[in-house]
């Protein structure tokens, strides 16, 4: 059977031409980067090369890139390192504000610094398109407030926040702090789900801070990139030897840092041509899935991002639409509580104030550069098959 | 690409080919469990026929809105008690329901507990209805 993955925001295939930049750092050129010999230089010059393509991606410099293992990673350094380094120095708990469609990368590290009693977090709520809303955030602002953080793209619904309109709002009460001798507030973006859809250069998004994983991208799971405005105060959460500017210690990860900066290459070349490519096949797909009745999109379609469709199913449960939509050969992914293991619908649909009624029908659609007009065609023949199957399965309420 | 690194073959042919799904009109005893807000909601519907003074199920239906696990355990609940003694079938346990399905993912036991629960409550429903 023919299959069709649309759980691109889940994970990517590596691109063949990532695996090709990589391939000869596994068993001819393994120098630990290190040392100073021949070997490890060529590591070296790797590594160097790809930390300047991500840095030239976000328009910072290459010593404000860190290589991690991933977003994740990326974002509890963020998040745990600045408030370490800042702790110390304040009279009271430092405040980082959040929203409450974060990623549990962001989430989970937050929860665990307040539970440490090391911060006071605000998580933000967001309206029906799941935006936040720039004046909760304003009036969230405390006198201890040293973080924000919000992500760039939702992974779940595909909605896009104000960044842009955050870090200059930011910025502005930064100006303030500085002439009072304050300490400044950092702006973190997870932008985990946006580098091959929109603009990420850091100075114009007035971003601190920046996470970003490679298997998002078309390069291998387990390497990601924290981007850190240089000379901000950040304390190293993995202690060892003094790799990426001190700040992460470890033997790097050569293979997969290559991969990350050929992907972060590609994704710069291709961006505007996937934008547009991805963005019609979507909206092909939500044309078609709207046509079933009792079906709503979620966010708004025209500003959500190309890669994301995401739909609430009335009267169908989410894992049993996966699994008949599996059978057809066709990959996705669902917010339903039976997906995640817990019992607890999608926090990101709960925060944007849909029932859980109406959460346990979700069905997310993420789409990628090799997928084709005729698998959307696929799928929004075989979903509303799918879907009166199960409603004539269901009891009426 | 399947579920079956999940589900059980059992579980997924369940899924697939459920078995007695629909409604039976005038049931002697029927109930619903779940609600909609966990995403797991069952109806569970029996006629019952009187054979030598004994109560036996003669046909069970089940209506269900869920996940993979509770449309197994709801199919395979009326294939379980149809034609038994109603005596036996109200002992059916939800270890039982797991067991036919050849296991269920531990986070996903809960949806056996509402198969056997929906049974226990059809007869329920059938006993104070039918009372003499």
């Amino acid at each position: 059977m023919k299959t069709i993955y649309l759980d691109h925001a889940a994970t990517t295939p590596v691109d063949n031409k990532v695996f090709l930049a990589m391939e000869s750092y596994f068993s001819e050129d393994y120098g630990n980067p290190s040392e100073p010999h021949l070997w490890g230089q060529k590591a070296r010059g790797a590594i160097d090369q790809a930390r300047e393509k991500v840095a030239e991606f976000l328009g910072a410099k290459p010593q404000e890139i860190i290589f991690t293992s991933g977003a994740t990673e990326a974002i509890n350094l963020a998040h745990k390192g600045l408030i370490e380094a800042v702790r110390k120095t304040q009279n009271k708990t430092p405040h980082i504000i959040t929203s409450s469609i974060e990623h549990k990368a962001v989430m989970e590290t937050c929860k665990h610094l307040e539970k440490l009693g090391w911060a006071k977090v605000t998580y933000l709520p967001v309206n029906k398109d799941g935006l936040v809303n720039l004046q909760d955030l304003e009036k969230a602002i405390q006198p201890e407030t040293i973080l924000v953080s919000i992500m760039y793209i939702n992974n779940e619904v595909g909605t896009i926040q104000p960044i842009r309109e955050i870090g200059e709002a930011i910025s502005q009460i930064n100006k303030l702090r500085m002439e009072n001798g304050e300490l400044k507030i950092y702006f973190h973006t997870d932008a985990t789900q946006a580098i091959q859809y929109l603009d990420c250069n850091v100075e114009k998004l007035g971003v601190d801070l920046l996470s970003l994983s490679g298997h998002k991208i078309y390069a291998p799971k387990g390497v990601g990139a924290l981007y850190f405005k240089k000379g901000m105060p950040l304390r190293r959460q993995q202690d060892g030897g003094g790799q990426e500017y001190r700040l992460r210690a470890g033997t790097e990860n050569v293979p997969y840092i290559v991969g990350l900066g050929k992907a972060i290459e590609l994704a710069q070349q291709n961006k505007e041509y996937s934008t547009k490519y991805i963005g019609k096949l979507r909206e092909k797909l939500i044309e078609g899935v709207l046509k079933i009745p009792k079906v709503e999109l979620v966010g708004n379609a025209s500003k959500n991002t190309p890669h994301i469709a995401t739909f609430l199913v009335k009267g169908v449960e989410g894992e049993s639409m996966m699994l008949l939509l599996s059978d057809q050969g066709i990959a996705a992914s669902s917010g339903s509580a039976c997906t995640s293991g817990l019992l607890e619908p999608s926090h990101v649909l709960l925060a944007m104030g849909y029932q859980p009624e109406k959460a346990h029908g979700s069905i997310r659609f993420s789409l990628g550069k090799d997928n084709t007009e005729e698998e959307i065609g696929k799928v929004i023949k075989v979903l509303p098959e799918i879907v009166q199957k199960l409603r004539k399965m269901a009891p009426k309420l | 690409m399947n579920f079956s690194q999940i589900y059980s073959k059992k579980v997924l042919e369940h899924v697939r080919n459920p078995q007695n799904m629909g409604e039976i009109k005038n049931p002697d005893g029927v109930a619903t469990v779940g609600n909609p807000r966990c995403g797991d909601i069952m109806r569970l519907y029996i006629k019952i026929e009187k054979k030598d003074g004994k109560d036996y199920i003669k046909d069970a239906k089940f209506q269900t809105l869920g996940c993979g696990a509770a449309i197994s355990t709801s199919s395979i609940i009326t294939t379980m008690v149809k034609g038994k003694p109603l005596s036996e079938a109200e002992k059916i346990t939800n270890q039982a329901i797991v067991e036919a399905l050849g296991g269920l993912p531990i986070s996903k036991t809960h949806c056996s507990l509402l198969a056997a629960d929906a049974l226990k409550k059809a007869i329920n429903n059938y006993r104070q209805t039918h009372k003499r």
